[in-house]
């Protein structure tokens, strides 16, 4: 093995504390695409903006400052969530309903793709406006937390990373209580299932619809304000995370909500144990290798099932 | 599929656009930044016609054409530093790498479809990229070769690159009007509309798919090997970038996809914009160039999906008035030579199955079926709902492996064959819910079947009016599929189905959903198939029908076979009556039978 049991454990261990936080973001984008089957390419641009939301609100404009160098970038990303989930309401309000649900025939020239490609295109427009508003120098959001670590036997865990790692744990399981065991939650499984169905008992489909994206994105908003504790960013940051995501949602099986938090988990798994045998700037590319490989073996994902017929 | 006075017109219009663009380039611009932004707009197009190869006309699309077009310019900017390559070398060679790039994505990636396919295809740059990066390409300079700059392509005057990206231009252009006007272009665009009915009419869609995105990528890798001379500057991420293959594809959708001019519109409206822009305020606003395409195809897609192209021309052809016969219409079938074929009804075993069972899961669909037809009659296959009927049909014609057993055709084992090479061998198949190819016309419709038997694509065009003549359906040749009553519809697929002249026809649900009346002409069809000596093979639920019509009954009921013989004989069978009514009724029949 060109790699110790130490190393073997501490990539290990980095690659839950991150997978979680991948985790909590293939939630966001697995309750879009489970509600409404719209593969959103803008997913990883609202994440970008939910860490510049995070960003702002404690060393840009110093609101959260009062809360001081601990608490405060955690609530900044809690509060990273609303602020994206009003965008992401206001942008489906006025373009994506267009395209999607129950109102739109499919578009002319771009056949199914029609909504594929309006969220390619919002993702350039937040990406690059994004870059005229923010600029292109990278940053982060600072805790002290960032530079501290546990240690566990010989192993070093990053405390930002245990904080993220908990808090996505603990707003994951609130999700999949919500989508489970409340009726809005189930309505917005319903609308997914069989949108034609649910009009007829009464769900109102592009109501279920926007809250689903607008919830979607702004999950993934917060996950994006918890990376942003241990990881410097810059506007075009949303595409590192566009495959990271795709890959955990399609691992776990797209269409289930929770086959994405153990998918968003074992990518953040795979690409830290890359590391250990693959030299650091091709962590990426291990993750598209993953992604193939699931997309050609089973693309039904590991949770999901295969429904489509001769 | 165009007629030749159409693309001549069109051969005059790529011929008007290329003088357009010199004169626009050595008479109207001064300002080489002018230049440089036309060479940009032409190049952009050459990327967004490669894109519209593939995508336009099969309907596959791919968010990662900056994969071909990233490895142009690195073969050409790592030939040129290592080898001291001239790209004069370089580029047509980059054609091979692009072909070859694509022939190995294709592989793989033509098992997917739909949004995987797209994903997939999203994947492939963007991994590239992390490698180059790896690789230390991080930034690639063009050496300047000013002991023998024309030798490296390197011009004082940028007029000179204007000429390459024009000429480069016209190629994708006259490239894309022969796909569009050869079977090359009507078997993508059957894919695009119906890949199952494409399939089975014969088309080898994995071939046609390949060779398009072959195609697509080797053109592609050279506009982005012409490219890397232009900028002479290449770093991973604006060549493998997001940006390229969005890019490609915005373009194409903008202008019109699927046309031959969509993605040049699209680069001559959008290009200068969003260079124009990034000039005049890239500083103050940086990425406003990745602004202007987002908002363009936002704009587009909700305003007039169909693109700028469509949306013209129907504008001014009013939509174009419908239904004109053919011009040249063969006075009626005669001058169509019959194609050689088997002798008729030999009596001989056309279609033997040994066998043959496959599951779903848990459900067992079909269970040790045997059954042999001797060639030239008309068989029917009846039974309840779910007894496997169709199934069967998909494991003869090649849609579906059965789990055991062979099949034999004409002397010929045809098992685990692909859907077209069962057709080759003359099998021709219509479905229980017709498949046509919705927007195109009837007569191309029927085409797309003829090209199996057709040499060339004049003979597949007088092929299908002939089978459109036996059918009764002549008339309606120019009507859009789309528009169809369904006993047209079926007629128009049953023309499809035996314009190559198939041994045995599979006919699934043919009567289904037709009215007394329409019934008779369909009939009428039929039985003329077999009078010419054509197997005839039907699933049928109008029992009054089958009886009527066929020499012999199958019945299938839970995936087996129940029962067979003459259908008097079969509708009295007790099983046969017990799978469709119940055993109560089975029993009340069958003690007067004694």
């Amino acid at each position: 093995m060109p790699f110790s049991e130490v190393d073997f454990l501490q990539a290990l261990a980095a690659g839950i504390l991150v997978g979680s936080a991948y985790a909590l973001m293939c939630i966001g984008l697995g309750i879009i695409f489970g509600s409404m089957n719209v593969i959103n390419f803008a997913q990883g641009d609202f994440l970008m903006l939910g860490m510049y939301a995070a960003f702002y609100l404690t060393a840009g404009y110093g609101v959260l400052a009062f809360l001081g160098p601990y608490a405060g970038p955690i609530a900044a990303a809690f509060l990273a969530g609303p602020v994206v989930f009003a965008l992401g309401w206001v942008l489906h309000r006025f373009i994506v309903s267009r395209v999607t649900g129950a109102g739109a025939a499919q578009t002319v020239g771009a056949g199914a793709y029609g909504q594929i490609i309006v969220t390619l295109g919002i993702s350039l427009i937040l990406q690059n406006g994004g870059l005229i508003l923010f600029g292109s120098t990278p940053v982060g959001v600072r805790t002290p937390l960032s530079r501290q670590s546990w240690e566990i036997g010989d192993i070093l865990l990053n405390q930002a990373r245990v904080v993220s790692f908990l808090v996505a744990v603990t707003l994951a399981a609130g999700m999949y209580l919500f989508l489970s065991h409340t009726r809005l939650g189930k309505g917005l499984r319903a609308a997914a299932d069989n949108p034609q169905a649910a009009i007829y008992m009464g769900i109102e489909v592009d109501r279920a619809h926007r809250l689903a994206w607008s919830i979607g994105v702004g999950i993934t908003a917060i996950a994006g304000g918890l990376v942003a504790t241990f990881q410097t960013f810059q506007p075009y940051v949303g595409f590192d995370f566009v495959i990271v995501m795709y890959a955990g949602v399609v691992l776990g099986g797209l269409g289930s909500n929770f086959g994405a938090f153990w998918g968003g988990l074992l990518i953040g798994i795979v690409q830290q144990m890359s590391t250990l045998v693959l030299p650091y700037q091709l962590q990426n590319t291990a993750i598209f290798v993953v992604f193939l490989l699931i997309i050609f073996l089973r693309p039904q994902g590991i949770f999901g099932r295969l429904s489509e017929r001769a | 599929m165009r007629t030749r006075a159409e693309a001549n017109r069109q051969r005059w219009a790529i011929l008007g656009v290329a003088v357009a663009v010199l004169v626009l380039s050595f008479v109207l611009l001064k300002s080489a930044y002018y230049q440089l932004v036309l060479t940009q707009v032409l190049l952009w197009a050459v990327l967004s016609l490669a894109w519209n190869i593939l995508c336009g006309y099969s309907g596959y699309f791919s968010f990662g054409h900056a994969g071909f077009w990233g490895l142009g310019a690195y073969t050409v900017a790592l030939g040129m530093m290592y080898f001291d390559l001239s790209p004069w070398i370089s580029i047509p060679f980059c054609a091979l790498v692009g072909a070859a790039a694509g022939a190995i994505i294709g592989y793989p990636t033509f098992r997917l479809r739909g949004h995987y396919f797209a994903l997939a295809m999203l994947a492939y740059p963007l991994a590239t990229l992390y490698v180059f990066q790896w690789l230390g390409y991080q930034e690639l300079t063009l050496p300047m070769k000013r002991e023998a700059p024309l030798l490296y392509m390197q011009f004082e005057d940028p007029r000179g690159y204007v000429v390459l990206a024009l000429g480069l231009l016209v190629v994708a252009l006259l490239i894309s009007l022969k796909v569009e006007n050869s079977r090359f272009g009507m078997s993508l665009m059957a894919i695009k509309q119906n890949e199952p009915a494409a399939e089975a009419a014969g088309i080898n869609t994995w071939r046609w798919k390949m060779l398009a995105l072959m195609l697509s990528g080797a053109l592609a890798a050279v506009a982005g090997g012409l490219y890397a001379v232009i900028l002479l500057v290449v770093t991973p991420e604006t060549v493998f970038g997001m940006l390229v293959s969005a890019q490609a594809l915005i373009l194409a959708l903008f202008g019109g996809v699927g046309s031959l001019w969509g993605p040049v519109i699209g680069a001559v409206v959008l290009v200068p914009l969003a260079e124009g822009l990034n000039a005049e305020l890239g500083d103050v606003l940086p990425g406003i160039q990745g602004v202007v395409y987002g908002v363009a195809i936002i704009a587009i897609i909700l305003l007039a999906p169909e693109g700028v192209y469509w949306r013209v021309l129907d504008r001014f052809s009013k939509r174009a008035p419908a239904a004109t016969p053919p011009a040249q219409m063969p006075a009626r079938a005669t001058n169509i030579a019959p194609l050689p074929r088997a002798p008729v009804s030999t009596g001989a075993d056309l279609l033997v199955l040994r066998d043959i069972g496959i599951s779903f899961g848990g459900l067992r669909a079909l269970d040790g079926i045997d059954l042999t037809l001797p060639e030239g009659g008309l068989y029917g296959i009846i039974g309840p709902n779910g007894a496997g009927k169709t199934t069967l049909f998909n494991v003869i014609n090649g849609f579906l492996a059965s789990d055991s057993g062979a099949i034999t055709f004409a002397g010929e084992a045809i098992t685990g064959l692909r859907p077209n090479q069962v057709c080759r061998r003359g099998v021709g198949r219509t479905f229980q819910v017709v498949r046509a190819f919705p927007r195109m016309s009837v007569l191309e419709n029927v085409i797309v079947g003829a090209f199996i038997r057709a040499p060339t694509d004049a003979v597949a065009r007088d092929m299908a009016l002939a089978a459109l003549d036996r059918v009764g359906l002549v008339d309606q040749a120019e009507k859009i599929a789309g528009g169809l009553t369904t006993r047209e519809l079926r007629l128009m697929e049953l023309a499809r189905a035996l314009v190559p002249h198939p041994r045995l026809m599979l006919l699934d649900e043919t009567l289904a959903g037709l009215g007394h009346d329409d019934l008779g002409g369909i009939l009428g069809v039929i039985r003329q198939l077999r009078a010419e000596g054509i197997t005839v093979l039907i699933i049928e639920h109008t029992m009054h029908a089958m009886v009527q019509l066929v020499d012999h009954f199958t019945v299938l009921d839970h995936g087996r076979l129940i029962a067979t013989g003459r259908p008097q004989d079969v509708v009295r069978d007790s099983r046969v009556i017990e799978a469709y009514l119940g055993k109560k009724w089975s029993d009340r029949v069958a003690v007067p039978a004694k």
